[in-house]
C-alpha cells in the first residue's frame, strides 16, 4: 500500500520511494528504503508525521502517495 | 588576499592562515561557537546571488568561517550550495553535530570525512542527552569516524577552550574502503578530492567546472552512508529512559488542525500585538515623525537646499515629495526597518524554536491548492510586513513555479503592513459588516488566483518534506543575530529598489506623466468604480507607495460602499514601485509585465463587479446588500471548488 493510507501509530517498512529527489532527502534524514518506521501522527488531508528514533519528519499527502511501504 | 578554491565568496584571507569552516545542520548550535571563538571583530559577506550572509573572523593566525546549517553538501538549495563551496575550500572542518540527533547529524559528518578534509567534532548538548537519558560513548564514536570527538555544552560555553586547544589534532577520517577506491580514480581526472566526492555524487555545478558529466551514484553512496550512520550510532548510543514530555505534546498539537489553528491564530495575534500595534505604533511613530520628518527631513532640505534649490530639476529627484535623500530614506529607515526588524524577530522566534516546520505542516494542505507547499506559509506571512521583503523571501522555494506563484499572490492579494494600518483606520469608520465582508472579498481573491494559477501553469509543484526537530526554548543571542542580519541584508537590497522607484516616480512627475496618467484613470475610477474622480490620484500614488494610495482616501467624503470598493481595489492594485522592481529582478521582464498588468486588470475587475453588485442591491438597504454581496462570493468558491473537482 502506499504512505497515505497509513494509520497514526503503524509501523511499517518503506519499500520504494518513486520520485529520486526525495528518495536522497530521505537517506539523509535515515528513511531509505527498506527502513522501518511509525507513523506518529495525520494531519488530516494533510502531510503524514513519520518517526524513527528521534528522528521526525512531516511529508506532503501528495508525496505520501508516491512512497509504497508494508505494515509490520 | 586569496581567493577561494570553487567559491565565488571573496574575503581577506592572508596566505599564510588556514581557512578553519565550521559546519553543521541547523539549530546544533554553530552560531554559539562562532561567537565564543572569534569575539567582536567579525566581517560578514553576502553570498552572490543569494540572501545568504557568511561570517569569518580571526582565529589565532587562522581564519573561522562560518556556513548555513545543512543536512548535506549537494545542490538541493542556496544554503547547501553555500556550504557545499566553503567546504571544498576548507583546510580543516569544525562539525558540530547534536548530539540528541547522531542519526541524523552524522550524515553530514560522515560526508564531510568523505571529502578527505581534516575533521575534528564538537558533540555539542551533551547535557541535553543526558537529560533525555541517552547515553553516548564518545571514545567509541571518534573511533569508528576516526576523528577527534570533544564532548561540549556550547550555551554554558564547556568544552570550547578544550575544542580550540584540540585544533591541530584534526585529521581526515575513516572512509569506506570501496568509496576510497572510486574517490581515487576521479582524483586522477579532478585533482581534488572533495570535488571527485561531489562530482561521483552527480553534483551538477562541481561536475560542471570540471567539465565532467555528473556522475550516477550518488544514491548508492548515500545508501551506504546511511548504513554505516545507522551502525554507529546503534553502537554508541544506549537510552536509558523514553519518556513523551510536554513539549513533544505540544508538537503534536501544533500541526492538528483542531488545536493548531488555534494556537497559529494565537501566534499570529502576539505578532500583531507587537509589531501591528507596538512597533507600527510607537516605534515607527518616534522613527518616522519625530526622527525622520522632524529632525532628518529638514537638516537634508535645508543642506541640498542651497546647492539645488528645491524647485528645480535636480532639487525635485533629490529633496522633492519623492525625493531619493527625503522620501527614500524615510520610508526606509523610518517606517521599513522597525517592521521589517518586527516580522523577522518572529520569524526568527519561529524558527529557532522548531515552531516553523510545524506551521509548515498544518499550514501544507490549503496551500497545496494554490499551487504551494506548506513552506510558502513564511512569504504569505512575511508579506503582511512588507511585500517587498517577503518576495525576496521566496527564493527559498522549492521551485520556480512555486516562486511564481508565490510572488504573483504576495504582489496581488497580501496588503502590507504599511498599508493595512491605513485600510483598518478607513474600515474601522464603516462598519464590522464592510471589513468581514472586505477580508472575504481578499481572500476569495487569493484563493481563486491561487487555484487558477495552480490549473494553469505547467508541471508540478514540490511536495512538502520537512523535518521537524524537537521544540525548544529559543536562544535569545540566536533569535537577535538572525534578525539583524536579515533586516541588515534587507536594508542593503531594498534601498537601492526604493531610490531606484522614487527616481521613476519623480521623473513622472518632472515631466507631466504623472498627472496625464491620472486623468488617463478617470473614466475607470468614475465610470466602472462609481467613485469620485479624485480617487484617480489615491491610486496613482498606491504606485508609489501602497500606503500613500489608501491614505489618500481619507480626504474624500465616500460612502461606505464606495469605500470598501474603494479599498478592495486599492488593495488589489499593484504593488509599490520597489515591489515591482523586485518582481522584475526575479521574474525577468516579461513575465513582470504580464504580473503588472494582470494586477490592474483583476483590482478593476474584482472592484468594478463588486460596485455593481452593491449598486445593484443599495435600494434594498445595507443588510441585503452585503448579505446578496457575500452569496455572490460564495457562489464563487463552490464554483472554483467544484471546477477543482472536474479537474
Amino acid at each position: 500500500m502506499t504512505l497515505d493510507r497509513i494509520k497514526r501509530g503503524q509501523v511499517f517498512k518503506i519499500l520504494a520511494i518513486a520520485d529520486e529527489l526525495t528518495r536522497v532527502q530521505a537517506i539523509r534524514f535515515g528513511f531509505a528504503e527498506g527502513s522501518t518506521a511509525t507513523c506518529s501522527e495525520i494531519v488530516p488531508a494533510g502531510p503524514v508525521v513519520l518517526r524513527k528514533d528521534r528522528q521526525e519528519i512531516a511529508i506532503g499527502r501528495g508525496l505520501a502517495g508516491k512512497i509504497t511501504v508494508a505494515l509490520q | 588576499m586569496a581567493h577561494c578554491h570553487g567559491m565565488a565568496l571573496q574575503m581577506d584571507i592572508p596566505a599564510e592562515a588556514r581557512k578553519v569552516v565550521l559546519a553543521g545542520n541547523p539549530n546544533a548550535g554553530k552560531s554559539v561557537f562562532f561567537n565564543h571563538l572569534t569575539g567582536l571583530y567579525v566581517d560578514v559577506s553576502n553570498y552572490p546571488g543569494t540572501t545568504l550572509e557568511i561570517a569569518h573572523a580571526k582565529l589565532g593566525h587562522d581564519v573561522l568561517i562560518d556556513t548555513p546549517g545543512v543536512y548535506g553538501i549537494s545542490s538541493f538549495n542556496d544554503e547547501e550550495r553555500v556550504a557545499r563551496d566553503i567546504i571544498l575550500s576548507a583546510d580543516l572542518v569544525i562539525n558540530v553535530v547534536n548530539a540528541v540527533h547522531l542519526e541524523r547529524d552524522l550524515f553530514l559528518t560522515r560526508q564531510i570525512i568523505d571529502t578527505g578534509v581534516p575533521v575534528i567534532v564538537a558533540l555539542n548538548m551533551m547535557d541535553e542527552t543526558a537529560r533525555q537519558g541517552i547515553d553516548i560513548n564518545h571514545d567509541l564514536l571518534g573511533e569508528m569516524l576516526g576523528v577527534p570527538i570533544i564532548p561540549t555544552v556550547a550555551v554554558r560555553k564547556e568544552g570550547l577552550d578544550k575544542l580550540v586547544s584540540s585544533l591541530d589534532q584534526a585529521k581526515p577520517g575513516y572512509i569506506d574502503p570501496e568509496l576510497q577506491q572510486k574517490l581515487n580514480q576521479m582524483f586522477n581526472r579532478v585533482g581534488s578530492q572533495a570535488e571527485a566526492l561531489l562530482v561521483l555524487e552527480g553534483d551538477p555545478a562541481v561536475s560542471k567546472r570540471h567539465g565532467i558529466e555528473p556522475g550516477a551514484d550518488r544514491e548508492v553512496i548515500y545508501l551506504a552512508r546511511r548504513e554505516q550512520v545507522n551502525s554507529i550510532v546503534e553502537r554508541v548510543t544506549k537510552t536509558v529512559i523514553g519518556s513523551t514530555s510536554f513539549s513533544a505534546k505540544l508538537g503534536r498539537w501544533m500541526i492538528m488542525p483542531l488545536t493548531g489553528i488555534p494556537i497559529l491564530l494565537g501566534a499570529l495575534w502576539l505578532m500583531y500585538q507587537t509589531v501591528g500595534v507596538f512597533v507600527a505604533g510607537t516605534v515607527v511613530g518616534f522613527t518616522e515623525e519625530t526622527v525622520m520628518l522632524g529632525q532628518y527631513e529638514p537638516f537634508v532640505r535645508d543642506l541640498v537646499g542651497r546647492a539645488a534649490p528645491v524647485e528645480g530639476i535636480p532639487g525635485t529627484i533629490l529633496i522633492g515629495e519623492f525625493g531619493v535623500l527625503t522620501m527614500t530614506v524615510t520610508y526606509v529607515l523610518g517606517l521599513l526597518m522597525p517592521l521589517v526588524a518586527g516580522f523577522y524577530f518572529f520569524l526568527a522566534l519561529f524558527e529557532d524554536s522548531g515552531y516553523l516546520p510545524r506551521i509548515a505542516t498544518l499550514t501544507d494542505r490549503a496551500l497545496t491548492n494554490l499551487g504551494l507547499n506548506g513552506r510558502a506559509i513564511i512569504p504569505l506571512i512575511l508579506g503582511f510586513g512588507c511585500v517587498t521583503m517577503a518576495s525576496i523571501t521566496t527564493r527559498l522555494l522549492s521551485s520556480d513555479r512555486e516562486r511564481r506563484i508565490a510572488i504573483f499572490l504576495l504582489g496581488l492579494a497580501i496588503p502590507c503592513s504599511a498599508q493595512l494600518g491605513v485600510i483598518a483606520g478607513l474600515l474601522a469608520g464603516i462598519g464590522l459588516s464592510f471589513v468581514l465582508l472586505y477580508a472575504l472579498v481578499i481572500l476569495t481573491v487569493l484563493i481563486v488566483v491561487g487555484t487558477v494559477l495552480n490549473r494553469i501553469l505547467p508541471g508540478h509543484s514540490a511536495n512538502l518534506l520537512i523535518d521537524l526537530p524537537p521544540l525548544r526554548l529559543p536562544k535569545a543571542e540566536n533569535v537577535l543575530k538572525k534578525t539583524l542580519t536579515r533586516t541588515w541584508i534587507f536594508i542593503k537590497e531594498a534601498t537601492p529598489l526604493f531610490a531606484g522607484g522614487a527616481l521613476i516616480i519623480s521623473t513622472l512627475q518632472l515631466t507631466g506623466a504623472l498627472s496625464l496618467l491620472q486623468r488617463a484613470m478617470s473614466p475607470l475610477t468614475v465610470g466602472w468604480l462609481g467613485l469620485p474622480p479624485e480617487t484617480a490620484t489615491a491610486f496613482i500614488m498606491g504606485i508609489v507607495r501602497r500606503d500613500f494610495g489608501a491614505a489618500g482616501l481619507y480626504s474624500m467624503n465616500l460612502t461606505p460602499a464606495a469605500m470598501l470598493v474603494a479599498l478592495v481595489t486599492i488593495t488589489l492594485f499593484v504593488p509599490c514601485i520597489a515591489s515591482i522592481l523586485i518582481i522584475f529582478k526575479e521574474r525577468g521582464r516579461r513575465e513582470a509585465t504580464i504580473m503588472w498588468v494582470s494586477t490592474w486588470v483583476i483590482a478593476f475587475t474584482v472592484g468594478g463587479l463588486l460596485a455593481q453588485l452593491l449598486d445593484l442591491t443599495a435600494q434594498r438597504g445595507d443588510l441585503a446588500a452585503i448579505s446578496l454581496a457575500v452569496a455572490g462570493l460564495v457562489a464563487a468558491f463552490m464554483a472554483t471548488a467544484f471546477t477543482r473537482r472536474v479537474a
